[in-house]
Order: structure tokens, then C-alpha cells, then sequence
């Protein structure tokens, strides 16, 4: 079991660090995904470990959520990339003090 | 003192029936002529113009029948009946307390309503000839005909509280009447002065009246007079010097008399009726009518003769230096009520003593107020008296009737004056030698301010104004001064037989005759005789020499202290005023920068921390996911904390 958490742990680094390094919102997007991936698994494993459904039931709330989210987020990207010729997070920072 | 107090009379009054019945009328008719007046300036004042004045006049002259119905009355009936009341209306029922409005009628009472509505009546009808050019005269006796009415129920009301509504009356009224030519900026100021230094007295009254709540749970004079000897000592002291100060604001008593000299900037009527002949005796009528108290507490007594003694002698001095004929009259009523007081602070002995003398002071300072209100008449309003002189041929009928009233006033023999100020200094040289001394001493400066007046005014040489063409006034003010100057002449008869002593008796009981240190008439002798030392004096300094136009600047310091109220104003100022002022800029100080700083500190504190954390709020989306992951790591790494521990 310890290699599902501790490969859950590594994807949600990576996920992690890659949302606080990249500047593409396109990749940010693919690590928020990888993140809440990560996740999943480390539901699912415990589910397994605990022999109930609850992990698992969770993990697809997650996907749906996932599913909606990325529908959302990636229509904002569309319409600043559109408007701004640039997919850069770093770019869109209008919305400040 | 408990022996006493069997002594002292109580107030026992019985419903009032018959032609009794009628007491309410008394102020009822003044007040609806205040009330038709000053209302119906608005609604019709046209017809006012025409007959506001003759209606003004009439209705205090039926007062006047209706108490000399009412005095007849009561002189028809047992010595031990003359106390009579009416209950009007339930004034407030609260609770225990319960406060009617009630009436009471008795000798001390009829006195002050024949002294009121009779001379309150001939100003009146002075004023319609005095006032006659002025465009508001209808309003004039609209404040006149309230003030007659304010001041009846002041001297007939049964309990405090009712007297207290009077005495706020009366208070309004000479207010209303100082600053009646209000353009002037000097009434106006006067006006002032005089309602906030009477405020300082009504404090004590009023506080005198919550007292009278808490100890006898009533301010009726019934319940306290038959219940103040079992009262503690203390509370009557409190109760008998609460009073005093109440009397001291209203009747121009050191400390609270700087206002009566300014009060003269009113019309001369009103300083006639309000400010010498009856609301500035109510202080007198006060502590006559509260002898149930002031007979228990021989501090309180005590702190009113030496009121009274000071108040006197300041008076009379004040009265040496003024060059006003109104201001000089006006100190010298101050010293006049300074013999009153000393009257009634005599006690029993003096509280007739105290009355005779306030009526017949009420007839010739009355009498001299429209006589110096005629000499102006004639004078273009003018006041100084260094800018008369030889006016006796002139103005003959104000001369004659205003020579009777300084007659009276100094004290010759037979005229009022003398019978009743004789009786109080004597009164005082059985009681107190020092005390009857400074009155003796009174009765001199007296006999000199007077004849100075008299010398300045009618005699010496003329030194009028170019353009002044002094004539006698009509026949409206000199008749009123007749019959003042009757009644001044012949007021003295009231002592015949000790007559007025017995008529007070039923209210403030039997006076013990002591033998006076000297025989009386030797002491009679030297008031005279000192009085005329004074009037010699007065001969002698002004009426041998020449009398400047202007008054010299070069005098002695004597001089320039009288001149200045000797500085009354500048001790109010000084002990009152100043430390006041510096009190409340001190508070004002302390608000703006501790109160204020405290709250608007706060505000300022809050706004700055705001200023630097909206920087936070920078608009790069990766340092949010910063803080978001250092916050999630935050609570990972607490409950890791937690759940190892």
C-alpha cells in the first residue's frame, strides 16, 4: 500500500510545484489536474486499506468536479487568450489592489 | 428650640366661602389680560392698538376691588379664623405625593395683594402715558399684566412648588421687561444677566423644595409648618439657607446682586413695579412666609442678617457714587431690601417689622421710580443726572411728589419711611448692636445719597443738554405720583396702635418685647440725627458747589468703586465667570485631543494596517497558490503536530 501513497505524494508534488512555477495557464491547468489525480489515488488506496467504498465514491465526486472545473477553466483561458494574444497567468494581473 | 416651636403660629387654614370664593379671580384676571395681550398681538393687533391698554389697566384694577373686598372681609372675622384656602385643581398626584393647587389667604397675604395689584395698578395707568409713543405699548402690558399675574400667585400660592411656579413667573416677566427695547444691545445684555444670576438663586429654591419632598413628603406650608419641629436640625439649617439663597438671587442680595443695577435699562414703569416696589421683595416675602423654618435654625437666621447687613451698606454706597438717577435709585432699593431682610432675619421681633417696611418702601420707591421716569419724560430720556439740575420749577407736580418720597425714604418724621426703618433699626440694636450699628450707619449714607439725588436733580444750577425743553408730564403719570405720594406721606399710619404688628400675628406669631439698650426714643433721636449728619453732608459736597457736567475721573478710590458696583461684576467675574471658562476650555481641550484622539487613533491605526495588507491583493495568481500551499502546509504540519504529541 505504501507505494500507491508515496507515488500519490510525488504526482501532487510535481503537480504542486508545477502550479507555482509555470506560467503557461495551459500547463498550470495540467498540474491543478495532476494534483487532484494524485488525489484520487490516494483516496482509492485507502479505500482499499479500509475495505469500504467511502474512498472511492469520493474519488469520483472528484472527477466530476474535475470534469466541470476544466470545462470552465478552459473557456477562461480560451477568452484571455483571445482577448490578450497570451496564455501566460503571470499577464493576466489586472485584478489587484 | 423645641420649646419654641409652640411659639411659632401654624398654618391652619379653612375653605375659603362666601365672597372667598372669589380668590382665584384675583390672578385670573390679570392672566387673561396677559393672555388676550400677547395672543391676540398676532391675531387682531389693530384693535389692540386702540384698547389694549385700556384693557390692560382695567383687569389688575379688578384685582385690586376684588382684595380690598377680600381685605374687608377678613378684617371682619376672629383673629384666630384669618387664614383661608381654596383648592383649585389637583395639581400633580403621583404616588405619595400628591400637590394641589391651592390658595391660601391670610393677613401676610392680603398685604402683598393690596401692595401689588394697588401699586401694580397706578404704574399701569402711568405706563399708558409713559409708553404712549412706543409702536408695542400693547405688548408692554401684556408682560405687565403677566408679571401682576405671576407675582399674586407667588404670594398666594399654599405651597412651594405653587410659589415656585410665581417666582419663575415673575423671574420670565422681568426678563421679557429689561430687554423690552431689545435694539439696544445694553437691555439685552441685562435681560440676560439678570435671568442666568436669578437662575443661581432659583437652584436654591428649587433644591429647598426637594428637600421639603424627602423630609415632610409635601411642600404645602400646612403640613410643614405643623410638622417642622420634629424635623433634625440639619435639615432645617439646609432647608433655612437653601431658601436664603433663593431669596438672595430674586431680591438682589450680596453675592447674587449684580444684576439689579443693570435691570434699570427696562422702561422706568417696570423698574418701578418689578425692580423696587414688588418682585424683588418676593425674597423678603419668602422668608417671612417660611418663619415655621427660620425660627428653628438660628444658623440660617444668623447667615440672613449678615446678608441682609452687608447688603445694606453695599447699597447704600453704590447709590453715593451713581450718576444715573435710575442706578442710584436702584442701589438704594438694594439697601432698602437690605433692611427687610434684616427684618425678617430679626425673627419673630422683625418679621412686621420687615413687611411695614417693604409696603411703605413700596409706595415711595415706587413713587420716586415714576418721578424719576417724569423728570426723563421731560428730559429727552436723558438719565444723568449731572445733566440736570434746577428742574423744581419745572416740572413743580413730580418735584412735590418726589420731595414727599425722599422724605420718606431718608426717614423724617411723620412720613413713612421714618416709622418703619426707625422700627427695624431698633429692632436690630435689641438683638445685635453691631448689626443695628451698620444700619444706623445705613440710615446715614442714606439721608446723603438722597439729598445728593434731590440737590442734583431740582436744585443747584441748570446744566442741561442744548435743545432740552423740560415740561411737567401729563396728567396720566403725575396723578399716579399723587397718590403715591399720598400714600407714601401717610403709609406710617399702618403703625398706629401697632396696628400691622397685630395683623401679622396670626402668621408670624408673638414678639416677646424686649427693652431696647437705650430708651426708644433716644435711639429715634439718634437716627435722626445721624440721618441729618448725612443729608448736612450731602449740602455741603454737592449743593455748595458746582456741579461738573462730566464726571471727574480724578476721585478717590472710594469713588471709583461705587462707580463700579464696588467691582460686583468683577468678583463674579473673577470667581465665577473666568474659572468657568477656563473650566469648560480645559473639558473642550480634553475632548479633542484625549476623547477624540482615542476613537479617531483607533480609526487611523486600523486604516494604516489596511493600507499595508491590501499589498497582498497583488494580482499574480502563482503567489495566491503560494500562500494557499504555505497555508495547507500550515495545518498539515499542526495536526501532524497534534496527533504525534
Amino acid at each position: 500500500m505504501t507505494e500507491y501513497i508515496v507515488l500519490s505524494a510525488i504526482l501532487f508534488t510535481i503537480g504542486a510545484v508545477g502550479v507555482l512555477t509555470r506560467r503557461n495557464a495551459l500547463v498550470v491547468f495540467m498540474c491543478v489536474e495532476l494534483m487532484l489525480n494524485a488525489c484520487n489515488l490516494a483516496l482509492v488506496t485507502f479505500a482499499k486499506q479500509h475495505g469500504n467504498l467511502d474512498g472511492q465514491i469520493a474519488a469520483f465526486f472528484v472527477m466530476v468536479v474535475a470534469a466541470a472545473e476544466v470545462v470552465v477553466g478552459l473557456a477562461i483561458i480560451m477568452t484571455i487568450f483571445r482577448t490578450r494574444r497570451s496564455a501566460s497567468v503571470d499577464d493576466a494581473s489586472l485584478l489587484k489592489y | 428650640m423645641l420649646s419654641l416651636s409652640e411659639e411659632i403660629p401654624l398654618v391652619e387654614p379653612t375653605g375659603a366661602d362666601g365672597a372667598f370664593s372669589l380668590l382665584w379671580l384675583v390672578i385670573a384676571l390679570p392672566l387673561a389680560g396677559a393672555a388676550i395681550l400677547l395672543i391676540g398681538g398676532a391675531l387682531f393687533p389693530q384693535a389692540l392698538k386702540v384698547w389694549g391698554h385700556v384693557l390692560g389697566t382695567l383687569l389688575p384694577i379688578g384685582s385690586f376691588v376684588i382684595s380690598l373686598v377680600l381685605f374687608v372681609q377678613l378684617m371682619g372675622r376672629e383673629e384666630g379664623d384669618r387664614q383661608v384656602v381654596q383648592h383649585l385643581y389637583d395639581f400633580i398626584q403621583v404616588g405619595d405625593l400628591d400637590v394641589g393647587m391651592d390658595l391660601l389667604y391670610d393677613p401676610l397675604t392680603s398685604l402683598f395683594l393690596l401692595l401689588i395689584t394697588g401699586v401694580g395698578s397706578l404704574i399701569h395707568v402711568y405706563s399708558i402715558g409713559y409708553m404712549e409713543h412706543d409702536e408695542r405699548r400693547p405688548r408692554f402690558f401684556g408682560y405687565l399684566n403677566l408679571f401682576v399675574a405671576a407675582m399674586l400667585l407667588l404670594v398666594m400660592s399654599e405651597n412651594y412648588l405653587g410659589l415656585f411656579i410665581g417666582w419663575e413667573g415673575v423671574g420670565l416677566a422681568s426678563y421679557l421687561l429689561i430687554g423690552f427695547w431689545q435694539h439696544k444691545h445694553s437691555a439685552a445684555a441685562a435681560a440676560k444677566k439678570a435671568f442666568v444670576i436669578n437662575r443661581v438663586g432659583d437652584m436654591g429654591l428649587s433644591t429647598a423644595i426637594m428637600l421639603a419632598f424627602v423630609t415632610f413628603g409635601s411642600t404645602s406650608f400646612t403640613v410643614i409648618s405643623a410638622s417642622a419641629g420634629a424635623a433634625e436640625q440639619h435639615v432645617m439649617t439646609a432647608f433655612g439657607l437653601l431658601l436664603l439663597l433663593g431669596a438672595c438671587g430674586k431680591s438682589a442680595q450680596v453675592p447674587l446682586q449684580a444684576w439689579l443695577l443693570d435691570a434699570m435699562e427696562g422702561p422706568t414703569p417696570v423698574s418701578a413695579l418689578i425692580h423696587a416696589a414688588t418682585m424683588v421683595t418676593a425674597g423678603v416675602y419668602l422668608i417671612v412666609r417660611s418663619n415655621f423654618i427660620f425660627e428653628l435654625t438660628d444658623t440660617a437666621q444668623t447667615v440672613v442678617v449678615i446678608v441682609a447687613t452687608v447688603t445694606l451698606l453695599w447699597g447704600a454706597i453704590i447709590g453715593c457714587a451713581k450718576d444715573d438717577i435710575k442706578k442710584a435709585l436702584a442701589g438704594s432699593t438694594m439697601s432698602q431690601i437690605g433692611y427687610m431682610m434684616l427684618g425678617a432675619g430679626l425673627g419673630t421681633a422683625g418679621y412686621a417689622f420687615a413687611i411695614f417696611h417693604l409696603l411703605t418702601h413700596g409706595f415711595f420707591k415706587a413713587n420716586m421710580f415714576l418721578g424719576a421716569g417724569s423728570v426723563m419724560h421731560g428730559m429727552n430720556d436723558d438719565v444723568d443726572m449731572r445733566h440736570y439740575g434746577a428742574l423744581r420749577k419745572m416740572l413743580p407736580v413730580t418735584f412735590f411728589t418726589f420731595a414727599i418720597g425722599y422724605l420718606a425714604i431718608i426717614g423724617v418724621p411723620p412720613f413713612s419711611g421714618f416709622w418703619s426703618k426707625d422700627k427695624i433699626i431698633e429692632t436690630a440694636l435689641v438683638e445685635n448692636p453691631v448689626v443695628g450699628i451698620c444700619a444706623l450707619l445705613g440710615a446715614g449714607i442714606t439721608g446723603f445719597y438722597m439729598t445728593r439725588l434731590m440737590l442734583m436733580t431740582f436744585f443747584t444750577k441748570e446744566r442741561w443738554e442744548k435743545g432740552v425743553h423740560p415740561h411737567e408730564s401729563p396728567k396720566l403719570m403725575t396723578i399716579p405720583l399723587m397718590v403715591l405720594a399720598a400714600l407714601s406721606a401717610l403709609g406710617g399710619f399702618l403703625l398706629a396702635g401697632d396696628w400691622i404688628v397685630g395683623w401679622l400675628e396670626p402668621v408670624v406669631g408673638h414678639a416677646e418685647h424686649h427693652e431696647p439698650p437705650l430708651p426708644v426714643i433716644v435711639i429715634t433721636l439718634i437716627t435722626i440725627g445721624v440721618v441729618a449728619i448725612g443729608v448736612a453732608a450731602a449740602f455741603v459736597l454737592v449743593g455748595q458747589r458746582e456741579v461738573p457736567r462730566e464726571a471727574p475721573q480724578d476721585v478717590s478710590f472710594a469713588t471709583r468703586a461705587a462707580r463700579a458696583d464696588l467691582y460686583g461684576d468683577a468678583i463674579n467675574d473673577g470667581l465665577v465667570v473666568g474659572p468657568s471658562r477656563q473650566l469648560t476650555s480645559g473639558l473642550v481641550t480634553f475632548d479633542r485631543s484625549v476623547v477624540d484622539g482615542l476613537f479617531s487613533g483607533g480609526a487611523t491605526v486600523v486604516a494604516g494596517v489596511g493600507i499595508l495588507l491590501r499589498r497582498v491583493q497583488n494580482g499574480f495568481v502563482r503567489s495566491y497558490a503560494v500562500s494557499i500551499l504555505a497555508g495547507v502546509l500550515l495545518v498539515v504540519l499542526a495536526l501532524l503536530a497534534v496527533n504525534l504529541a
